[in-house]
């Protein structure tokens, strides 16, 4: 083949599976929509209202938003003291870490219930954000280690010798200059948390009004079984404020997932 | 009082040191060199150390303990050794699933790895307009609620969805009549649940190999071209041998997709029908849940962690293994 027909043939067969890739996607818009035969957004009104979506995203956007602000925050710290401090069982400490990211959700998902429960944390928006935090944190400590690790040794001197102590360069130096990897921890951390379904299935069992946005379509599945135009329409709802978000930061979110980051 | 004033001679023995290493004032650390170990490295850790111990950690370790014993989650448990172990492979549901998982497996790791080596050994190296938009869309079906991922493909596989509609013109075209309820069928819905996997997979493996072969040096494919080396050869001696580290990441990152594949199995087919989509994930659930063997449920759910480990330390040694 010429390299112009080679250039084609590459083009061809990337352009046919991005087409697999989004086809259920588009699927899911034009049911949504009840395409072709007309553009009709009812359908998207009346899964608002039965499926209860405005509370359901309120919810996750609360649970979202306080596990990925307090993973964050003990991760920069943990990762910060593993990556740029030496100190007596700071190479064990990490390994306990590094073991956390292959821990998947159904292996602790049970002793959680039960224990949880007995300490009153069922149906409570704590029972859903310390767990979380706890896998984000697993994830976080290893990726912002790594951060830490890569800054030249000379511009933690320089700090010290201008009279910062740790907790000032920390948070006035190395946090600032470290934003791009901050970033991508926050959107994985973020996407994770949104997606979850099995800790939120087991743990608000009984209040209807603590359900997260994947939990609350499982329970509109439920009750519309076949109606596809409106449980395509919930899908959507769900799915697009994580999309949205990938669709502008896609470069972050792509190298984070790939970077060897051992968790789903 | 004492405890003041032991700190203050503490501290007073201290400041010269500390001038000495650091200029720093307050001499907070004691007095130490520049790089010492420091124990305050430990204040730091402690907050992260204690949620991740309390809800990650120690539940692991309740797990195991929970998976010793026969238990309905009500009354009182009794011990059982490891015989909810043993019932892993024992009991024929159980066994069944674990199958169900190897299945799944190829569905989810296998398929997606050797048809994305297979287009990006096709395509050949010319630089490709517009890799972020491919890269972009490729890469959704990751970042999309697998619960969500679920509905669309339930209508998918409707018995009025696109798959059946495009069988039904194949029939009226004269062609038997292929047409299923795919999902609800004891044949076919194990595959059909595997092709969500493979269709969520490949755009990673893709969007990895194509990474890898950018970075791989055009001298190699022009020393081998010189050589005489065919396509084939030239993808086996080329770009086989330098995508092994995009290949263990990809074989990692899909396998453990399998491994937990809890919301899809639960929001398309409940381990059905019968018992035909039955996986391990979705066991741990159903077993403590609906049917009142926590303490199976429990093993099942710590042999999950053992594997989900045992892939990742193992795969990467097994790829990458001769060099490192």
């Amino acid at each position: 083949m010429n390299p112009r027909g080679e250039r084609i043939f590459n083009h061809a067969l990337l352009a046919v599976f991005a087409v697999i890739a989004v086809f259920p996607m588009i699927g899911v818009v034009t049911q949504a929509l009840k395409l072709p035969d007309d553009v009709d957004f009812s359908s998207f009104g009346t899964a608002w209202r039965e499926g209860h979506f405005a509370t359901y995203l309120r919810n996750s956007l609360i649970v979202t938003a306080c596990t990925v602000v307090i993973a964050a925050i003990l991760s920069i710290m943990a990762g910060y003291a593993l990556g740029a401090m030496r100190f007596r069982g700071a190479s064990a400490l990490f390994l306990v870490f590094l073991a956390g990211l292959t821990i998947p959700t159904e292996a602790v998902v049970v002793p959680l219930y039960f224990d949880l429960r007995s300490m009153g944390l069922d149906n409570t928006y704590a029972g859903l954000i310390l767990p979380q935090v706890a896998m984000s944190v697993a994830f976080g400590t290893f990726w912002m280690r790594a951060y830490f690790r890569s800054i030249p040794p000379s511009l933690l001197e320089a700090a010290r010798i201008d009279g910062a102590s740790s907790w000032t360069t920390l948070w006035r130096v190395l946090v600032p200059i470290g934003r791009p990897a901050i970033l991508t921890m926050l959107l994985l951390t973020t996407m994770w948390t949104w997606n979850e379904f099995l800790l939120p299935l087991v743990i608000i069992n009984s209040d209807e009004a603590l359900r997260t946005a994947p939990l609350g379509l499982s329970f509109f599945q439920g009750t519309h079984k076949t109606d596809y135009s409106l449980l395509m329409a919930g899908a959507l709802i769900i799915a697009a404020p994580i999309v949205i978000v990938y669709v502008f930061l896609q470069r972050q979110f792509i190298a984070g997932m790939l970077s060897g980051a051992i968790k789903e | 009082m004492t405890t003041v004033a032991r700190h203050k001679t503490a501290r007073k023995r201290s400041e010269p040191a500390d001038t000495r290493a650091a200029g720093r004032p307050g001499g907070r650390y004691g007095g130490r060199p520049p790089g010492e170990p420091r124990a305050i490295g430990w204040l730091y850790v402690l907050p992260a150390l204690l949620v991740y111990g309390g809800f990650l950690l120690w539940p692991l370790i309740r797990g195991a303990q929970f998976s010793l014993y026969d238990w309905d989650g009500l009354g009182t448990a009794e011990w059982a050794g490891l015989s909810n172990y043993t019932s892993t492979w024992t009991d024929p549901a159980l066994r069944g699933a674990f199958g169900h998982l190897l299945v799944l497996i190829v569905f989810y790791s296998v398929f997606p790895c050797c048809i994305a080596f297979v287009l990006v050994g096709a395509m050949s190296r010319t630089k490709i307009r517009g890799l972020v938009f491919f890269r972009t869309v490729l890469f959704l079906p990751q970042v999309i609620a697998m619960v969500a991922v679920a509905v669309a493909w339930r209508w998918v596989y409707s018995e009025d969805g696109p798959i059946n509609t495009v069988l039904g013109w194949l029939h009226s075209a004269g062609l038997p009549d292929w047409r299923h309820g795919w999902l609800g069928d004891f044949t076919f819905a194990l595959p059909a649940v595997g092709l969500v996997g493979t269709w969520v997979g490949i755009g990673l493996a893709l969007v990895l190999f194509l990474a890898g072969v950018q970075k791989i040096p055009r001298e190699l494919y022009e020393a081998a071209r010189i050589d005489g080396a065919g396509a084939v050869r030239e993808f086996l001696t080329v770009t086989l041998p330098a995508l092994r580290r995009e290949l263990a990441v990809a074989l990692t990152l899909t396998t453990i997709m399998a491994i937990r594949n809890f919301d899809l199995i639960y929001m398309a087919t409940e381990g059905g029908p019968g018992d035909a989509t039955k996986v391990p994930a979705y066991e741990v659930y159903n077993r403590t849940f609906n049917t009142g063997e926590v303490g199976l449920g429990c093993a099942i759910g710590v042999t999950l962690a053992v594997l989900a480990f045992a892939v990742t330390a193992g795969i990467g040694r097994l790829v990458e293994g001769k060099d490192a």
